[in-house]
């Protein structure tokens, strides 16, 4: 990188870590969200039987 | 037109629509992502008096457009969650603050690694610099409101309305360069007359700026979807879909 390699290499390290943050906190939400809503979903179907 | 567009408004039609959408949109985005990286870093020539330090610039002015174009995305849909009240554009609003808070920072931090080397200091305080850096501001302001209001109607008007009077801000970036005699260059790409890039430079660099367009649209859908889904979680359909 003819001397400019620590520079080049950091600016195109911190682009990459950003945009893999910013996607897999993105992922992480919808995994947590769709776990959280199918125990929500599980527990009234049992609530729906006893009743 | 219109019809589409009331469509939309409904979570069911607006999560279905974006979900069928999503892995095409994500797999053009690796595609356009992996071209403008291999073109920009291997195929592309040093530039004659930068040397290799300008390939920063395949991602610093992607970012930079970026920062301002969700700027514009997030303003609009506030405007249109403040008039007609619409839930979806109040969810795309929130959602494009932290994305666009990502891309500011990347340009501040790309274009303080390009300016060591070049300009040979991290930092000026010039107007476009300046100015970058309070759209970061804005983005994070307009996050720590949100958040810091309880009732989800009433974060997202006070967002809005503070998202409309930064918007004052845009075209003071823009102009920046124009405006004051400033260390950052002027416009180079949307100059009118003869073209300031060589064309082996300026095709990854476009190719950058479309990847990056289409990253931003997926991660902007794929939470925009998780707040629909947690918003509508009493509705027939999530049930359905939470219990499947």
């Amino acid at each position: 990188m003819g001397g400019y390699a620590f520079y080049v290499w950091s600016a195109y390290a911190v682009f990459v870590g950003v945009l893999t943050a910013n996607l897999i906190s993105a992922l992480r939400r919808r995994r947590l969200l769709l776990r959280e809503l199918s125990k929500t979903a599980s527990q009234q179907t049992i609530d729906d039987a006893k009743t | 037109m219109w019809i589409w567009f009331h469509k939309l408004g409904s979570p069911k039609y607006f999560y279905d629509l974006s979900g069928r959408l999503l892995p095409w949109l994500g797999g053009a985005t690796a595609v356009c992502m992996l071209a403008g990286l291999y073109w920009g870093l291997v195929v592309a020539p040093p530039d004659y008096q930068q040397g290799e330090s300008y390939r920063i610039i395949f991602i610093h002015v992607p970012a930079a457009w970026m920062s301002l174009f969700i700027y514009m995305v997030m303003a609009t849909s506030a405007a249109i969650g403040l008039i007609w009240k619409m839930k979806l554009s109040e969810v795309i609003a929130a959602n494009c603050a932290p994305l666009g808070a990502s891309f500011t920072f990347l340009a501040l931090v790309t274009g303080m690694l390009w300016g060591k080397p070049m300009w040979g200091t991290y930092w000026v305080w010039d107007a476009r610099l300046t100015s970058e850096l309070i759209l970061l501001f804005l983005y994070l302001g307009v996050i720590s409101l949100r958040s810091a209001i309880e009732d989800p109607r009433t974060a997202a008007r006070a967002a809005g309305i503070l998202t409309l009077v930064g918007v004052v801000n845009i075209p003071i970036i823009h102009y920046s360069v124009t405006w004051w005699n400033t260390l950052h260059q002027g416009p180079t790409i949307s100059r009118f007359d003869s073209p300031a890039m060589d064309l082996s430079m300026l095709w990854p660099l476009l190719i950058m700026v479309v990847a990056f367009m289409l990253y931003f649209t997926v991660v902007l859908l794929l939470r925009a979807r998780c707040d629909v889904l947690s918003r509508e979680r009493q509705s027939a359909w999530a049930r359905a879909l939470a219990r499947a």
